[in-house]
């Protein structure tokens, strides 16, 4: 196969165009009018190329791409589910496509209905009595429903509560979360199997404290089983309990987090509700809160009046805007049509779906990888690599050896718990022939490593890049078309 | 348990409680206290199939009307090529995960690297990072910034001429991060240096924000504000609409030392607020205290070009808490979408696309001042939106207009309104909006 | 096993400090270098910059780490080493020899506090 290698910078050449505007008659040349102290010197240097150069360039770009169409995506604590088609074909319908957000609300009924909808499904599933759909990934929604916790405690005169008790096996994004909504990081020590040690909560529950951010099951995928008796400590000392959604998948048809306490979370929609990673975005965190935090949720809001009519409003106790519309409505149609797609009757599966196929996964590979934790996980487990330490075969060697295998990598080195952490989580879309073939070859990885140690180490060999110079990338930084060039003419 | 989306069988399920070595699936919860178990049904609707997916999305849309927008307010109806949507439908690239493994996320790396390349272009600036939620957040997290450059300075001004929307947006982060954050009140409509100069004198501002085009949709005359601001040991930030700066002097050529703003401009659909994206650009100095994803050029192992998520020791994954910004992820696919796009129109197409919106806001300003029922308050030059006032009811009249099919001006309150025009609006159009205003006179 | 230089005084987070006169000459030790891996850039003060003892001063990233620098005296900042702009990597090749700042220190008492060079070899073994 012929590699491509390619920038589209690279196929210019001055003349060539990719579109066509229609002819305007007016009169005079409006840029012409505008004083030459506003406008810019020269032309952006912007790539002049065609149609199908464009069209031939990305396809050949997303070739060298693998995605959850291309193959098995384990990857830890991002739930990598299927994403169902018919929700992309639906969020580019022209009827909801061409909608201006600030269009009178009697013209976008359905835009928010379907808007309202979701909230009321999201309240339900999460066991809460209201939803924000305006943030726009996890971490905003992290930090929105931290301003809850701050602006509800502000509300009330308790202005000393300045303090957030995050388990030290979190996720970086919580402590930055944290510290961006303004709260001060308390750690709480975990024990070894991942889960809050109360002993060493208890003394940190001060009247300082804003509450505590979890995730149920923890980053270990492990269940917490004391969190009706944590839940019950942070009220009594006056805090709130905040649920980080990422592990939410599990839960499903299981257990609400309302149910278990929390008073605020946020959900992540392209983890749990099936819409498209985008290699990075867009996402979309909504933020739910129990019934004494409704009005503090971020403005506008999506109310629903007696006569079945929609408004878009402002709550004057809100905490404030968070985004400059309604937030990621694109991204928010797909997650709707997944819920109704799979219905009341089969979303009961997917939390016991997902941690079915976890613990097959674990089960099955736990002769030849270290589990450092015992016992049935949830939608995922990790693994502190492989058994044998004999080898020097690394978590980031099983990692790089599984994409010349044709799957991708696990969640390496977090959490940080253990030193070859291994992070896996299959989702409940995955079929058992799919489970299989990735338990052969993390087998086939394993003897590998014990048989011919240096080929993993080596790896990935198949790629069509292997082993980038990340410490020449991060000491010259070269980020731009014109920077590369510069670099090439020196 | 079986249905499109999850592929157990009984069959497959036994096999696999088989090597787990339990009975039911129940028994691997069984480690959840019983109380908080979930026993009810949910409170949404039946499983549907496609054809009633699809009936069902058809009836929403059916209570929506699409209407020709003559509105702007940081959402505009640009025309975008049939190519963009077709090939942001390629799977590989919106099923992928973020780029953590370089070796196979090529395609992703080198559109990011391409996204930036090109918003560089536009801004004039050395970087920009691989885009933000939306333009008001990227404005926010620049506040952020230009405090953690300034070091040991903690307040930051605002114009009052940025949108209102991205202020508020603003103001909220200011509030809850504990920014001092100043609103330096507009004059004629645009940025009044004399009160930003005042406020310097204090010594204790890390950066200014200032927008280009202003809410009003006013081109701003920025001279001898990067001076002042510079004097002050404070830097320039300019909001910016991308599309714009195809033609507008650039955030460079101003000497800011931050461009932000929002890419729904470059083509996005309106798709009722979002997804869009945020952009950040700014210059070498500033660039290690740029929030979000960055992505570099480097060499692999066998010398071929290849692309890396860099500059990670900023991030919120190793810095936590003391990290500027939790930003952890970017819009992606927008940006991609951002990238197709200005790979179509090109520098040329970008010009156009400029020209022909200018031109049609022009003709319909003029046309409206003609009506005698508008008043032009500030006198200054205008791209693609501009502010009027009148002594209408812009309520009223607005609604006139929807029963016709027509998305007017924004209504800003004290008898301003706002309009925004587009390449895709025609002459014809603009006629039957300006005949519909003007039967407002009988 | 990391060097360490006999007559220098360390901090306890891995800074080495060479006093000489009033002036401190401050660095990162060898075991510090190490634990991060290769240096892709350094955060300095600016020269005038008051800086204090246990307090942050800068920082020093790797690619997949980031340190921030403390403080182990007080006083003004009178000189930083501009080499490690374009060549942070001169860390990891001598991190005795590669100082990051040179502080004018207020007093010179602090210097006594610090850890000796056995003291720092023992903490580094832990």
């Amino acid at each position: 196969m012929k590699i491509y290698d390619k920038l589209i910078f690279e196929l210019s050449k001055p003349g060539r165009k990719g579109y066509e505007l229609p002819k305007t008659d007016y009169a005079g040349n409006a840029l012409k009018d505008i004083p030459s102290n506003l406008l810019r010197k020269e032309a952006p240097a912007l790539p002049e190329v065609t149609e199908l150069d464009v069209t031939r360039h990305y396809t050949n770009l997303s070739n060298k791409n693998f995605g959850v169409d291309t193959g098995f995506y384990p990857l830890g604590s991002c739930t990598m589910k299927y994403n169902p088609k018919i929700n992309e074909e639906l969020a580019a319908m022209p009827g909801f496509a061409s909608l201006h957000p600030l269009q009178d609300e009697e013209s976008v009924q359905g835009a928010l209905e379907l808007y309202y909808n979701l909230q009321q499904a999201l309240a339900n599933i999460a066991g809460l009595a209201e939803f924000t759909l305006n943030p726009y990934a996890g971490a905003h929604g992290e930090l929105t429903g931290l301003m809850v916790m701050r602006q509800y405690h502000m509300a009330r005169g308790d202005h000393k509560r300045t303090r957030v008790i995050v388990p030290n096996s979190a996720h970086g994004t919580n402590p930055a979360s944290a510290m961006v909504s303004g709260l001060e990081v308390v750690e709480v020590k975990s024990r070894p199997n991942g889960s809050i040690d109360i002993e060493d909560l208890k003394p940190l529950l001060d009247d300082t404290i804003a509450g505590i951010m979890m995730t149920n099951p923890n980053t270990l995928g492990m269940f917490e089983t004391e969190i009706t008796e944590i839940a019950k400590l942070v009220h009594e000392a006056g805090g709130l309990l905040y649920y980080d959604g990422a592990n939410l998948n599990p839960m499903l048809g299981k257990v609400r987090p309302g149910d278990m306490g929390f008073d605020i979370m946020h959900i992540n929609l392209h983890k749990t509700f099936s819409t498209p990673h985008g290699g990075g975005g867009p996402g979309s965190g909504p933020v739910g809160v129990a019934e004494h935090l409704r009005h503090f949720l971020p403005n506008p809001r999506v109310v629903k009046d007696a006569e079945g009519r929609y408004h878009v409003t402002a709550d004057s106790e809100s905490l404030g805007s968070i985004s400059t519309f309604l937030g990621n409505f694109g991204v928010m149609m797909k997650a709707y049509a997944y819920i109704l797609s799979l219905g009341k009757e089969n979303i009961r599966n997917v939390g016991p779906m997902a941690t079915l196929n976890a613990n097959y996964i674990k089960e099955s590979l736990k002769d030849d990888y270290l589990l450092p934790i015992e016992g049935a996980c949830k939608h995922e487990f990790v693994f502190d690599g492989l058994k044998d330490k004999s080898t020097d075969v690394t978590t980031l060697n099983v990692a790089k050896r599984l994409l010349d295998y044709g799957f991708h990598a696990p969640t390496i080195y977090f959490p940080l718990l253990f030193h070859e952490s291994m992070m896996i989580e299959p989702t409940e879309t995955e079929s058992l022939e799919t489970l299989d073939e990735f338990i052969d070859v993390m087998h086939k990885v394993a003897r590998e490593a014990r048989e011919t140690p240096e080929e993993v180490k080596n790896a990935p060999l198949t790629t069509i890049v292997r082993k980038l110079d990340e410490t020449g990338a991060a000491k010259n930084p070269i980020l731009t078309y014109r920077a590369m060039k510069e670099a090439c003419a020196k | 348990m079986s249905n499109r989306y999850i592929p157990h069988t009984q069959v497959d399920i036994d096999k696999m409680l088989k090597r787990i070595g339990v009975s039911s699936v129940d028994d691997l919860y069984s480690d959840i206290p019983q109380e908080v178990i979930f026993r009810e049904e949910y409170n949404i609707p039946s499983a549907m199939s496609e054809i009633e997916l699809r009936r069902h999305f058809q009836e929403l849309a059916g209570k929506n009307r699409s209407l020709t927008v003559f509105a702007g307010g940081g959402a505009y109806d640009h025309y975008s090529p049939s190519t963009v949507a077709h090939l942001l439908q390629r799977s590989e690239f919106y099923t992928a995960y973020t780029p953590y493994q370089p070796e196979i996320s090529q395609g992703t790396l080198q559109y990011i690297f391409e996204y930036q390349s090109m918003i560089s272009e536009l801004t004039g600036m050395e970087a920009t990072n691989a885009s933000m939620y939306d333009g008001a957040t990227a404005t926010a997290e620049v506040m952020f910034m230009m405090v953690a450059s300034a070091k040991k300075k903690n307040r930051v001004l605002i114009s009052a001429t940025v949108s209102d929307r991205v202020q508020n947006v603003v103001k909220t982060y200011a509030k809850f991060h504990g920014v001092d954050l100043t609103v330096v009140p507009e004059k004629d409509g645009v940025s009044d240096l004399d009160a930003i100069k005042k406020e310097l004198e204090a010594g204790d501002v890390a950066g200014v924000i200032v927008p280009c085009p202003n809410k009003y949709g006013i081109i701003e005359d920025f001279t001898g504000f990067a001076d002042a601001i510079h004097a002050a040991k404070a830097a320039l930030a300019i909001n910016a609409d991308p599309s714009t700066l195809a033609v507008l002097r650039t955030p460079a050529e101003w000497d800011a030392d931050v461009a932000c703003g929002d890419g729904q401009s470059l083509g996005m659909p309106l798709q009722f607020g979002g997804p869009y994206l945020g952009y950040i650009s700014c210059s070498k100095s500033m660039l290690r205290k740029m929030p979000g994803r960055v992505v570099g050029a480097t060499r692999d192992a066998d010398g071929k070009r290849g692309y890396v998520l860099t500059l990670q020791a900023r991030e919120q994954h190793i810095r936590r808490e003391k990290a500027t910004s939790n930003i952890c992820s970017n819009q992606s696919l927008m940006a991609l979408y951002a990238t197709i796009y200005l790979a179509l129109m090109g520098p040329e197409g970008m010009r156009e696309v400029n020209e022909a919106s200018a031109a049609g806001a022009h003709y319909l300003y003029s046309r409206l001042l003609e009506t005698g029922l508008f008043t032009d308050p500030f006198g200054k030059p205008f791209l693609k939106e501009f502010t009027l006032h009148t002594d209408l009811d812009v309520a009223a009249l607005n609604r006139r207009l929807l029963d016709n099919g027509i998305m007017g001006g924004l209504d800003l309150g004290n008898g301003l309104v706002s309009f925004a025009v587009t390449e895709k609006r025609t002459r014809e159009e603009i006629d039957t909006l300006v005949k519909l205003i003007a039967e407002e006179k009988k | 096993m990391s060097k360490i230089v006999e007559e220098l005084r360390y901090a306890d987070s891995h800074e080495w400090v060479r006093l000489e006169g009033d002036i401190a000459t401050v660095g990162i030790t060898d075991y510090a270098q190490h634990a991060l891996g290769d240096i892709v850039y350094v955060d300095m003060p600016e020269v005038g910059d008051e800086v204090t003892a246990g307090e942050d001063f800068g920082a020093v990233e790797s690619v997949k780490a980031a340190s921030d620098l403390i403080s182990p005296v007080s006083g003004e900042v009178v000189e930083v080493n501009e080499a490690l702009e374009d060549e942070p990597g001169l860390i990891n090749q001598d991190a005795f020899g590669a100082w990051i700042m040179k502080v004018r220190v207020a007093d010179t008492a602090e210097i006594d506090a610090l850890l000796d060079a056995a003291a720092y070899a023992k903490i580094c073994e832990e």
